[in-house]
C-alpha cells in the first residue's frame, strides 16, 4: 500500500503508519490551545509599543475604558506582582521584554498593555483607543547601525591546527562573505494563551513545545509553586522553536485571569507575533579556505556575526558544526554578537546550522568553481570520519546521500559552465549542497501500562507539534510489546504526564522512543520472568497467558531514561540530576559535537532553478533531497518532515526576510501578504529519498532526529543553482530578482 | 475594528440613499476617511477596518445589486459590459472575455487567490487601496493618504513595493491592482450612478495622480457608485495578454506587470496598447511608448526604445530603483510574447 506519501520502508525503517491523530486533524476535531472550551471567558487584546527604544511618558486610557464591555486594562502600572525571571545560561531565555511591560521600551512591538473585555471586538477597539506617549531615543536596528555594542560568544568553539601556516602554503586560496536576514516564524496557529484559575490552581492552555518548561516558568513568573500550575497543549499548529519558551504574554494573561476572577483568552494578532515571540537573527559570515589542487582543504576559517538584543547574549554559533562537516586539516572559528535595540532572537528550525551551513556550502561551491571541479567530487575529496580536532564520527553516510540524490536528480546531465543550460527564454541551473544536523538526545520519562487484553497505554508529556510523535511512540511500544500499533494509545501534551525534554533540537523522537523502549522492555522482563524477549507474535492468547501466569491483569512501568553522555557539557552547563532538572523544567540535551563521538544526521539537497533572461524571477521546478539519519521510525511522517523542511529551504533561499526600517528599528512587512513564503504554485516536483543507515550508538532507539535536517543547505543549493544558471553569485539571502538584474 | 452602522441596500436607489444629506451630512468624496463606505466583497474594506485604517460610521452593503444588470456580463456589438458586482472569478472564467480579451481574463486570473477572487467584485477591485505598509500601519502618523499634511514615512523607508511612475513628493504609494491595467489599455469606459443620474467616463479619468492631495484617489464624488465597465470592441484584442512579474509564482501583487494588446501586420506594429502595473501610483497607460512603436517592426532596438520611453519620467527610491529596469524588461517581454502569440 505504498505511495509517494507513504514510502516503502527500506532497511532499518518503520512502516508508513498513518498518524494516530490524522482523522481528528482533517475533520477539524483536533483541539488546539485556543479551541479548548472554558467557562465564560473574557477576551484579551494586546497593545504593543510603536517605538523600539525609549520610555513610556504617559498613558491615557479614558477613551479605551469607555468602550462598552471593557473589564480592565493592564499596563506596567498594575502588573507589578509579576516576578523577574532569569535569562537562559547562554542567553535566549525568552524575549527581551519578559521582565515587565514598561516604562522602559527595549524593542519594537513590546507589549505595553492588554485590554480584557467581554468580547474580542471590544478588547480590540479599546486597544486602538488606548493612548501611549513615549520619550523616544534613537534606536540601533542592526549590523550597520550606529550605537550597537559588541561582545564575543562565551562558548568554546572549535579551533585546531595552524590555519595561517596552512593557508599561506595552500595552492588555492578562497575567501568570501555571506549574509542571512531576520526571519519570523508565522505559525498558522497564532500565539495564544488561555488561563483558568480554580482557587489557587492555575490551568494554562497554550501551544507549547515544552510542557514542563512552561509549567515551571509560569509559576516563577507568578511567584507560585510549580505544583499549582497545570499546562495543557494537545496539539500545536506550527512550533519550530517559536513555542519553546516562556514569552511575556503568558504571565500577563494568568495574572489578568486571577485579578478578574474569570478565565481569560488571548489570541495575539499576526503582526504582534513578529514582536512578542522570538525569531531568527540576521547573521554575517566570513569564510577563508586554503586547499590543494586536488581539492583537499588544509585550512578552514569561519567567522560569524549575529545580531541580538541589548541585555541578552543569545547566539547560535553554528561554527560548531560547519568546522566539523568535512575533514579539514585545520580550523579556526569565532563568533561575535552585535547588541542592538531588538527583541532577543531565539530558536527557529535548525537555528545554528541554517545560516552557518548556508555560508559553508556556498563557499564549497565557489571553491569547486575555482578548482574547476564537480561540487560533489569536492565533497567526496573532503569526506572524512575524523574532524580537525581528532573527533570521530559515530556514522557518516554523506556521500551515499550525494550518490543516491545525484542519480535520482540526473546530476550527470549538468554542464558545468554557468549559463550553459537553457530552455527558450529560461536559463536553467543545477545546484547541490550538504544538509547536516546534530543528533540530540535528552533525559526523558514515561509511563507505560500493559493490559492482559493486549492493549497498552503510554503517557508522557511529549509535544505533537506535527512531527508525528504520537504515532512513532505508539510504533515503538507496539514493537517492544509485540502487539499491533492500533492497540497502543498514547497520551501526551499535558504536564500531568511524566516529563520529556523540549521538542527542540530534533531530540523528541530519539528521547521519547528511547524511554518508551526502556519502559516496555521492563514490562516484558516481568512478563517473561526476567528474559527480555517480546511476547509471541502479538497473539492475544499468548499475552493473556503470560499475565495469567503472573496472576495480574495489568502491569505498569514508569521509567526514567538518562543518556550516557548526560554529563557536564558546554551546552547545558553543569548537569547534576537530569531527571530532577527535567521535572524542574530544564531539559538536558546531549549529542552532536559534544560527546565522545560526533553524532549527526546528514543529507544532500539538489535543486533545479529556472530564471528568465531579462525579468529574472526565480523559480524552482524540481528538488531532490537524500537523507541518512539512523533508524527511521515511520517513512510517512519522516518524508513529511523532509518535504516541509525542503520547502522551507526554498523559502529561506528566495523569499523570507523580515524588513526592518533602519530609521526606527521597526519591522515593516509584519503580515503574510508581505512576508513571503512559497505557495503551492511554487513547488512543482519534490522527491525525498531516505538512505538506509544503522547507528545504534547514538541512543537506544538508534534514531537520529530529522525534523531540522532537510532545510539545512537547501538555500545554498538554490544559490549555487542560481549561479549555475546566471553566472551571478548572490552572497546575501534572500535571492530576490533585483539581485540578478544587471 | 470600530462599531459601525450596517445598511443593506436592495437596489440602486437604496444604495444611493445612504449618502442622502440626512444620512451622511459630511458630503465627503469617497476616500479612506469618508464616513460612509460601500461594501462589495469587503476584501479591501474589511481588511482596512480591522487594521483601524478605515473607520466608517456607516457601511452600505451593495451585494444585492448583483441581481441587477450590475451583476451581469454582456458581450455583443457594443463591446463587453462588465457589471461592477461581477466577481473577479466570474469574469476571469467567462468564455467571451477569455477569447476576445485575454488580457482582461489573465489580469483577473493572476490576481490574489481563488478565495479572494470568488468574493471580490470588479467595482471594488478597481478601487482597492495601496499596499504601502506605512499606509496600512496606523502607528505611523506620517501618511499623507491617511493624515493629509502629515508627511510620508515611505519616501525614505522600506519602499521596495512602491511606485516609480506618477509619484509626487507627498506620496509614493503604488496602485496594486491588475485588472485596472487591462481596462486602461483597452480604452474602457466606466459607468457611474449618482444622485444626479448615471454618467459615463473614460476609465483613464477615474484615478487621480497623488500630487499634493494623495488622500483624494479618484474623481468620484460623494455617494457615486460604479455600476459597470464598458469595453469597446477591439477586433485585435484577441492578441492581448497580461504579464505579471513577482517573487513567487502566485498570490502576490505585481512587482511589475504589463497589459498589452497588439495589432500586427507582418511583423510591423499597426496599433498597440500598453499599460503598466506594479510600478505606478495609479493605473498607467504608456501612451508615448505606444506612439513610438506604431508603424515600426517588433525588434530589440524598437522594444528597448519603447521601454526607455515608458520609464523616462521614473523617480526611483532607495529600495525600488530596480523597478525601472524590471519594468522595462517586463514591457519588452510582454510585447515579444504578444507578437509570437498564436491566435
Ligand atoms: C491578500 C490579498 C492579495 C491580493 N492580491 C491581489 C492581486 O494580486 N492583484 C489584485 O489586483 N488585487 C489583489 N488583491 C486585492 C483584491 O483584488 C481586492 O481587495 C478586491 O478586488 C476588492 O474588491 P471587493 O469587492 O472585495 O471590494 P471592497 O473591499 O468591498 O471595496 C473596496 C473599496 O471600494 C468601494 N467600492 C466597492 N464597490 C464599489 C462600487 N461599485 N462603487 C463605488 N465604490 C465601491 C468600497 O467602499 C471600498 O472603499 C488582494 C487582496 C488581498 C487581501
Amino acid at each position: 500500500m505504498s505511495n509517494k506519501a507513504a514510502p516503502e520502508p527500506k532497511a532499518n525503517m518503520g512502516g508508513p503508519v498513518i498518524r494516530k491523530e490524522a482523522r481528528l486533524k482533517v475533520t477539524g476535531e483536533a483541539r488546539y490551545g485556543s479551541d479548548m472550551p472554558v467557562n465564560n471567558p473574557a477576551f484579551a487584546y494586546l497593545i504593543t509599543s510603536s517605538i523600539a527604544r525609549g520610555t513610556i511618558k504617559s498613558i491615557d486610557l479614558a477613551e479605551a475604558k469607555a468602550v462598552p464591555g471593557v473589564l480592565e486594562i493592564f499596563t506596567h502600572e498594575n502588573t507589578g506582582e509579576l516576578k523577574k525571571v532569569s535569562y537562559g545560561a547562554n542567553g535566549g531565555g525568552s524575549t527581551t521584554s519578559i521582565q515587565d511591560f514598561g516604562p522602559k521600551i527595549q524593542h519594537d512591538g513590546q507589549i505595553v498593555g492588554m485590554v480584557v473585555a467581554n468580547t474580542f471586538e471590544a478588547a480590540r477597539e479599546a486597544a486602538y483607543k488606548a493612548k501611549f506617549a513615549y520619550d523616544v531615543q534613537p534606536p540601533s536596528a542592526g549590523f550597520d547601525s550606529k550605537g550597537v555594542d559588541e561582545s564575543s560568544v562565551k562558548k568554546k568553539l572549535p579551533n585546531a591546527g595552524d590555519v595561517k601556516e596552512l593557508y599561506d602554503a595552500a595552492a588555492v586560496k578562497f575567501e568570501a562573505s555571506y549574509g542571512t536576514p531576520t526571519e519570523h516564524h508565522n505559525p498558522i496557529e497564532l500565539f495564544t494563551t488561555t488561563a483558568v484559575w480554580n482557587n489557587d490552581q492555575l490551568t494554562v492552555y497554550e501551544p507549547s513545545q515544552f510542557m514542563h518548561g512552561l509549567k515551571n516558568n509560569v509559576a516563577a513568573k507568578l511567584g507560585i509553586e510549580p505544583g499549582q500550575v497545570h499546562t495543557i497543549s494537545n496539539f500545536v499548529g506550527g512550533a519550530f522553536g517559536a513555542k519553546a519558551q516562556l514569552t511575556p504574554r503568558t504571565g500577563l494573561v494568568a495574572l489578568a485571569a486571577r485579578k478578574l476572577n474569570r478565565p481569560v483568552k488571548l489570541v495575539a494578532a499576526r503582526d504582534q507575533g513578529f514582536t512578542i515571540a522570538t525569531y531568527r537573527a540576521e547573521t554575517r559570515h566570513n569564510i577563508r579556505i586554503g586547499a590543494g589542487r586536488d581539492g583537499k582543504i588544509a585550512s578552514f576559517e569561519h567567522e560569524g556575526w549575529e545580531v541580538t538584543s541589548r541585555p541578552d547574549s543569545y547566539s547560535v554559533a553554528g561554527v560548531e558544526d560547519s568546522a566539523r562537516l568535512y575533514g579539514f586539516a585545520s580550523v579556526k572559528t569565532g563568533v561575535t554578537l552585535i547588541h542592538a535595540d531588538r527583541n532577543t532572537p531565539g530558536f527557529m528550525r535548525s537555528p545554528p546550522v541554517v545560516p552557518y551551513i548556508y555560508a559553508l556550502e556556498s563557499a564549497m561551491d565557489e571553491l569547486a568553481v575555482k578548482l574547476a571541479m564537480d561540487p560533489i567530487e569536492l565533497r567526496r575529496v573532503n569526506d572524512s570520519m575524523t574532524d580537525a580536532t581528532g573527533k570521530q564520527w559515530s556514522s557518516r553516510s554523506l556521500m551515499k546521500c550525494y550518490d543516491e540524490g545525484a542519480a535520482a536528480f540526473g546530476w550527470s546531465k549538468r554542464t558545468a559552465a554557468p549559463g550553459s543550460m537553457s530552455d527558450g527564454e529560461w536559463l536553467i541551473g543545477y545546484g547541490c549542497a550538504s544538509a547536516v544536523y546534530p543528533t540530540h538526545i535528552g533525559a526523558a520519562t514515561a509511563r507505560v501500562q500493559f493490559n492482559a487484553d493486549g492493549r497498552a497505554n503510554v503517557q508522557l508529556a511529549a509535544h505533537e507539534i506535527g512531527t508525528g510523535v504520537m504515532t512513532v511512540v505508539a510504533q515503538m511500544a507496539a514493537e517492544r510489546l509485540g502487539i499491533p500499533v492500533e492497540q497502543v494509545q498514547v497520551e501526551l501534551g499535558d504536564s500531568k504526564f511524566p516529563p520529556v525534554p523540549v521538542a527542540g533540537g530534533s531530540n523528541q523522537t530519539a528521547s521519547c522512543c528511547s524511554v518508551v523502549m526502556q519502559a516496555c522492555d521492563a514490562i516484558m522482563e516481568k512478563l517473561n520472568g526476567g528474559r527480555a524477549e517480546t511476547v509471541g507474535g502479538g497473539s492475544a492468547d499468548g499475552v493473556r497467558q503470560k499475565f495469567d501466569r503472573l496472576g495480574v491483569s495489568t502491569l505498569e512501568q514508569y521509567s526514567e531514561f538518562v543518556p550516557g553522555d548526560a554529563r557536564p557539557n558546554p551546552v547545558v552547563g553543569l548537569v547534576t540530576n537530569p531527571i530532577k532538572k527535567l521535572y524542574d523544567g530544564v531539559p538536558t540535551l546531549v549529542g552532536g559535537s559534544h560527546g565522545e563521538k560526533l553524532m549527526y544526521a546528514l543529507g544532500a539537497n539538489f535543486v533545479e532553478v529556472r530564471v528568465p533572461k531579462y525579468t529574472r524571477e526565480i523559480r524552482v521546478p524540481r528538488l531532490v533531497g537524500a537523507f541518512a539519519s539512523g533508524r527511521i521510525m515511520n517513512t510517512r511522517t519522516a518524508r513529511s518532515q523532509h518535504m516541509g523542511a525542503m520547502i522551507w529551504g526554498i523559502s529561506s533561499a528566495l523569499h523570507e526576510a523580515t524588513e526592518i526600517d533602519e530609521r526606527n528599528a521597526r519591522y515593516t512587512n509584519d503580515n503574510l501578504a508581505d512576508y513571503l513564503i512559497p505557495v503551492n504554485a511554487d513547488i512543482k516536483q519534490l522527491d525525498v529519498i531516505m538512505v538506509p543507515e544503522t547507528d545504534n550508538s547514538v541512543n537506544p532507539a538508534g534514531v537520529k532526529g530529522i525534523g531540522e535536517l532537510g532545510n539545512v543547505g537547501t538555500a545554498a543549493a538554490v544559490a549555487n543553482a542560481v549561479y549555475h544558471a546566471t553566472g551571478v553569485r548572490v552572497r546575501e539571502l534572500p535571492i530576490r530578482l533585483e539581485k540578478l538584474l544587471a | 475594528m470600530r462599531p459601525f452602522h450596517y445598511v443593506k441596500a436592495n437596489d440602486l436607489p437604496g444604495a444611493l440613499q445612504a449618502f442622502a444629506p440626512q444620512n451622511d451630512p459630511t458630503n465627503a468624496a469617497p476616500s479612506v476617511n469618508a464616513a460612509t463606505q460601500y461594501l462589495a466583497g469587503g476584501t479591501t474594506l474589511i481588511d482596512l477596518m480591522k487594521l483601524d485604517v478605515m473607520r466608517p460610521a456607516t457601511v452600505t452593503d451593495i451585494n444585492a445589486l448583483d441581481q441587477s444588470k450590475a451583476g451581469q456580463i454582456e458581450f455583443g456589438d457594443n463591446g463587453l459590459r462588465l457589471g461592477a458586482l461581477v466577481r473577479m472569478s466570474q469574469a476571469a472564467d467567462h468564455e467571451a472575455v477569455k477569447s476576445n480579451f485575454p488580457v482582461i481574463a489573465q489580469s483577473l486570473q493572476l490576481a490574489a487567490s481563488a478565495q479572494i477572487r470568488n468574493m471580490a467584485s470588479l467595482g471594488g477591485n478597481v478601487l482597492q487601496r495601496t499596499r504601502c505598509t506605512y499606509f496600512r500601519d496606523t502607528s505611523y502618523d506620517n501618511c499623507n493618504k491617511r493624515n493629509p499634511g502629515s508627511g510620508c514615512a515611505a519616501m525614505d523607508g522600506m519602499n521596495r513595493n512602491l511606485a516609480v511612475l506618477g509619484t509626487s513628493n507627498d506620496c509614493i504609494a503604488s496602485y496594486p491592482g491588475d485588472f485596472a491595467q487591462a481596462l486602461i489599455a483597452l480604452d474602457a469606459m466606466v459607468e457611474i450612478a449618482g444622485s444626479a443620474g448615471t454618467r459615463m467616463m473614460p476609465f483613464a479619468q477615474l484615478h487621480r495622480a497623488p500630487g499634493s492631495t494623495p488622500q483624494i484617489e479618484t474623481t468620484l464624488t460623494q455617494g457615486e457608485l460604479i455600476t459597470a465597465f464598458q469595453i469597446p470592441n477591439l477586433p485585435w484584442g484577441k492578441r492581448s495578454l497580461y504579464l505579471k512579474i513577482r517573487d513567487r509564482a502566485s498570490y502576490e501583487f505585481a512587482l511589475a506587470s504589463a497589459a498589452i494588446a497588439l495589432d500586427l501586420d507582418n511583423g510591423t506594429v499597426r496599433d498597440v496598447r500598453i499599460a503598466l502595473g506594479g510600478v505606478s501610483a495609479q493605473p498607467w497607460r504608456a501612451a508615448e511608448a505606444e506612439a513610438l512603436l506604431k508603424g515600426k517592426p517588433i525588434d530589440d532596438t524598437m522594444l528597448l526604445a519603447a521601454a526607455d520611453k515608458a520609464f523616462e519620467g521614473a523617480r526611483p527610491k532607495k529600495h525600488n530603483a530596480f523597478k525601472v529596469q524590471l519594468g522595462k524588461a517586463t514591457l519588452m517581454r510582454a510585447l515579444r510574447d504578444a507578437a509570437t502569440m498564436t491566435i
